[in-house]
Formats: structure tokens, C-alpha cells, sequence
């Protein structure tokens, strides 16, 4: 469903993607794991058609993210790590707006927006703007919005980042529920490594841009000799603290939001 | 159709939903018409050159909808910023469309700014000719809008941050706005000024609301219509290539 080879990225001096390959199986969930700066939402940058790479091949559904964008456009789904919804529209209308740019049916719309948005809890508060809503309500209307088409792919860069476990644990059992019952291939990075030793079917753990290990979370507990996944990741990626490169876009959201405090 | 039409309803809707902004952006015009309207009419008639409102007020007006509509491409640059434009750009639908939604959108909005500034311009006087003249101006308001928020977002397509979008277009705005006839009128002037004037699609906006609103034309209503079209066409061009190569 997904197939990377010698995927390589830089940027100027820096490389962020250093010559990688993997695939994934149709219907699988895929944990791809690291620490900051490791690689993995540059990857998924790649993969979701929005930044070209340097080199390598991809195939997207068997598409080209950089010459069939539009083809590999309609395979799949995505939450982002950072917002990406209206922030002067309520949760109601960014919901309404996405359904319409993922060409859902009109006659599911209204249905499929109110199912996600009572399963996210945001349902009675859809009337309200989104810029009055906390970082965790912004967070399950970005998944909520992530849900709703059904796509042959999703994406999540850390989907539950910041969230707490009961939500965490509801938004993947229906992750889990979509990949059965639709055969939905799901990629995913997250910090929350007990996520990925309870959901994905592999792993991959990748750092300074190179795949350091694939497998099923047994493989790589076996492999390290550890006995939970968390240890076999740190195991393999060090114990030294990263730090991630700010883009300019990335500094202004930081002073926007010193600003509002 | 559906695509275009949910991204003009976006900017709709957060157009009326920042008063302050409404309010805020009109303070200019208003000033511009007090002060250049009571300060230079009397002179202005004083050189036989009849009502200086008149002349002016259709100026005004093009000018709200030059700044609203080049500072639409603003939007771009804060909805990347806010992550919103990332959630377009990944949609399975073509980018011109997006684009064109967006532009509709905002060049509303600004033929929205500039019919408030029409209305406000009762309070110093000025008085609609024609009532159905007036209604071609609103085609005219239009096409000026619309010229210049794709002027604003080819610009900011290919821009990141807010500050360097702030220079640039205040770097260019400024003299189309000056350069355009809007406080001056275009006979006798130099021929170097002339040329520089002939060459602004902002003049032929200009002219083709004097020529509606009131009945001041310089150069005739076809000219003004082809000149504007031609222009937008280009510039449609140059916007849709420059917004379907962002990264984000």
C-alpha cells in the first residue's frame, strides 16, 4: 500500500531523511517511531504529497506523490501534529468544510459529522468558534475532522499528543475498529510508545534520518533483550535529549502564542 | 462548483465575523475623503475643474478595494501559519479551484469595503448619477477586486512570513494606488507620468468608476473592461502556478 526506497531529503546543509526504504501492507497499522527531529513528519510531509523529496522513490497506493499527487491525494487521510483547522469557524462548519473538500457524499454529511463529533464529545459545544476551544477539544476535532472520510490510507502524526489516556484509549479503539472493519492501512508516529506495542502490527524506529529497526514490537523486544517496547527504543536510539530545528513557521506560532498569553 | 463555493463561504463568513476589522479598515478611506475633499476642493474648483468630490470619491473607493483586496493575500501566509492551508493543500481537489474560491471570496469581501465607503461617501456629499450606470460599477468594483487579490496571492504564495509579505506589497501598493489617477486627474499630465499611468491597471479601474458613478471619463468603458480582463487573465495564470507549488 505504501512502499519507500532510498527516500533521501535535505534541507540546504541538513539532512532529514538519510536514503530509507520500507513498506507497508495493505490493512496494516504501522508504528513509525523516534525521537525529535528524527525524520518522521518530514517523511509523512513526503509521503502526503506537500513537500518533495530530494530523492528516492515512493509509491502512494500505487501513485506517485510527486507526479500523480492528485491520484494519491484521494488515497488517503490525515491528522496533523499541529493544527490545521479554522480557527474563526466553529467545530460545526470546520467539520462541514472538510467534508466537502474530501467529497463525502451530501447525503452522509450531516450524519457522519454529528456521529464523529458525539464520538470526540465535541457535539455540544459545535456552535462554538474554534479559537475558544482548549488545546485537548482542538485536538479531538482535528482527529474527528481525520475520520471523517474513510479513506485506503490514514495518517496520524501524533494523533493523541497532549490528550489524556481515556481519550487516547477511545480514539484508538476506533482506529482499530476502522483498520478491521475497513481493511484501512493506518500509518502512525507517537511518543506514547505503549500505543504502538498495543496497536501496530510493525514498527520502525528511525533516527538522525535512517531506519535503525523494522518489526513486530515482539521482534524488536527479542532483538534488544528488553521486555517492553519503550525499553527496546531507547535501547536503540540512546538516552541523549533532541532537539528539534524551528522553521520560521514554527518560531512565529511560537511568538502568536506568548503574544496571547 | 460545490469546492469553490464552501472557500468563497469561508472568507464570507470570517469577513463578518471580525467587526473590528470592518470597522477598522474603513477609518482610512473616511479620512482620505475629509481631509482631501474639504482641503483640496475649493482649489480644485477654483480651477475650473468642477466638483473635486466627485472626482475623488470614486478614487476613494478604489482604493479600499486595491488595500482589501492585495491585502487578502495575507490570508494565505496566516493560514499557513495557523496550519489551515495544509489542510488544503492535502485535499484530493485541484488547487486552481481552491484558489479561485479563496479569490472569489476575498474579492467579494473587498467589493463589500468598497460599497460601504460608497455609502459613507453621502455624508460629504457625493450623489450616484446614474442608477443604472451604477449598477456597471459594481461589475467594475469587481473586476478591480478580483484583480488584486490575485495580485495579492501570487504574491504571498510565495512567501512565508507576514513581515516580508507587509514590505513587499506596501512597496507596490503605495504607487499603484498614487499612479493611478485617483486624486489627480489624467489630462495634461507629464508624458514620463503619463506612461507610468498607462501601464497601471489600477487607472483603468479607477476611470471606469468615474465613468459610472459619476460621468468623468478619461479613457472609454470598453478600454477599461478589456484592459482589467486581460489583466486578470494573466495574472490567473501566474497565481494558480504560484499556489500549486507551495510546500508546506
Amino acid at each position: 500500500m505504501i512502499k519507500v526506497s532510498n527516500l533521501i531529503k535535505r534541507f540546504k546543509d541538513f539532512t532529514a531523511v538519510d536514503d530509507i526504504s520500507f513498506e507497508v501492507k495493505s490493512g496494516e497499522i504501522l508504528a513509525f517511531l523516534g525521537p525529535n527531529g528524527a525524520g518522521k513528519t518530514t517523511t509523512i510531509k513526503i509521503l502526503t504529497t506537500v513537500l518533495k523529496a530530494t530523492s528516492g522513490e515512493v509509491l502512494i497506493n500505487g501513485f506517485d506523490p510527486e507526479k500523480e499527487k492528485y491520484d494519491a491525494r484521494k488515497s488517503f487521510g490525515i491528522v496533523f501534529q499541529d493544527a490545521s483547522v479554522d480557527e474563526e469557524l466553529t467545530a460545526y462548519e470546520n467539520m462541514l468544510l472538510h467534508s466537502i473538500l474530501y467529497r463525502l457524499p451530501k447525503k452522509i454529511r450531516a450524519e457522519k459529522i454529528r456521529q464523529l463529533l458525539e464520538f470526540v464529545e465535541l457535539w455540544d459545544r459545535k456552535k462554538e468558534l474554534v479559537k475558544n476551544f482548549s488545546g485537548g477539544m482542538k485536538r479531538r476535532l482535528e482527529i474527528a475532522k481525520g475520520l471523517l472520510h474513510h479513506p485506503k490510507i490514514l495518517f496520524l502524526d501524533e494523533p493523541t499528543q497532549g490528550l489524556d489516556p481515556q481519550t487516547r484509549n477511545h480514539i484508538w479503539e476506533y482506529i482499530r475498529k476502522m483498520n478491521k472493519e475497513e481493511k484501512m492501512t493506518v500509518f502512525f508516529t507517537t511518543h506514547y510508545i505503549e500505543e504502538a506495542e498495543k496497536s501496530a502490527d510493525r514498527v520502525v524506529i528511525i533516527d538522525h534520518g535512517k531506519i535503525l529497526a523494522i518489526g513486530t514490537p515482539d521482534e524488536l523486544k527479542i532483538k534488544t533483550g528488553k521486555n517492553n517496547l519503550e525499553d527496546a527504543f531507547i535501547e536503540l536510539t540512546g538516552r541523549q535529549i533532541r532537539e528539534e530545528l524551528a522553521d520560521g513557521v514554527d518560531r512565529m506560532r511560537q511568538r502568536r502564542s506568548q503574544i496571547r498569553r | 462548483m460545490e469546492i469553490i463555493y464552501i472557500l468563497w463561504w469561508r472568507q464570507i463568513k470570517r469577513y463578518f465575523r471580525s467587526k473590528a476589522r470592518i470597522i477598522g479598515s474603513l477609518g482610512q478611506p473616511l479620512l482620505f475623503m475629509l481631509a482631501f475633499g474639504f482641503g483640496f476642493g475649493p482649489i480644485y474648483a477654483k480651477a475650473g475643474e468642477g466638483n473635486y468630490i466627485e472626482f475623488l470619491v470614486p478614487g476613494i473607493i478604489a482604493m479600499s478595494i486595491l488595500f482589501t483586496a492585495t491585502f487578502f493575500g495575507l490570508e494565505i501566509i496566516w493560514d499557513r501559519q495557523f496550519g489551515f492551508l495544509k489542510e488544503m493543500l492535502v485535499a484530493p481537489v485541484s488547487r486552481i479551484q481552491i484558489m479561485i474560491g479563496r479569490c472569489l471570496g476575498g474579492a467579494t469581501v473587498a467589493v463589500l469595503q468598497g460599497l460601504i465607503v460608497l455609502g459613507l461617501s453621502y455624508i460629504i456629499g457625493f450623489r450616484i448619477h446614474d442608477f443604472l450606470a451604477a449598477i456597471a460599477s459594481l461589475v467594475f468594483m469587481f473586476l478591480i477586486a478580483f484583480l488584486f487579490t490575485l495580485f495579492g496571492t501570487a504574491i504571498a504564495s510565495s512567501l512565508k512570513d507576514v513581515q516580508g509579505f507587509q514590505l513587499i506589497v506596501n512597496f507596490l501598493v503605495m504607487p499603484i494606488f498614487f499612479l493611478s489617477g485617483a486624486f489627480f486627474p489624467l489630462s495634461d499630465l507629464p508624458k514620463a507620468i503619463m506612461t507610468v499611468v498607462k501601464f497601471n491597471p489600477l487607472s483603468y479601474g479607477v476611470d471606469a468608476l468615474r465613468g459610472t458613478l459619476g460621468n468623468l471619463n478619461h479613457f472609454s468603458l470598453m478600454t477599461d473592461f478589456s484592459v482589467l480582463t486581460f489583466v486578470i487573465v494573466i495574472l490567473l495564470l501566474a497565481a494558480s502556478f504560484l499556489f500549486s507549488k507551495i510546500e508546506v
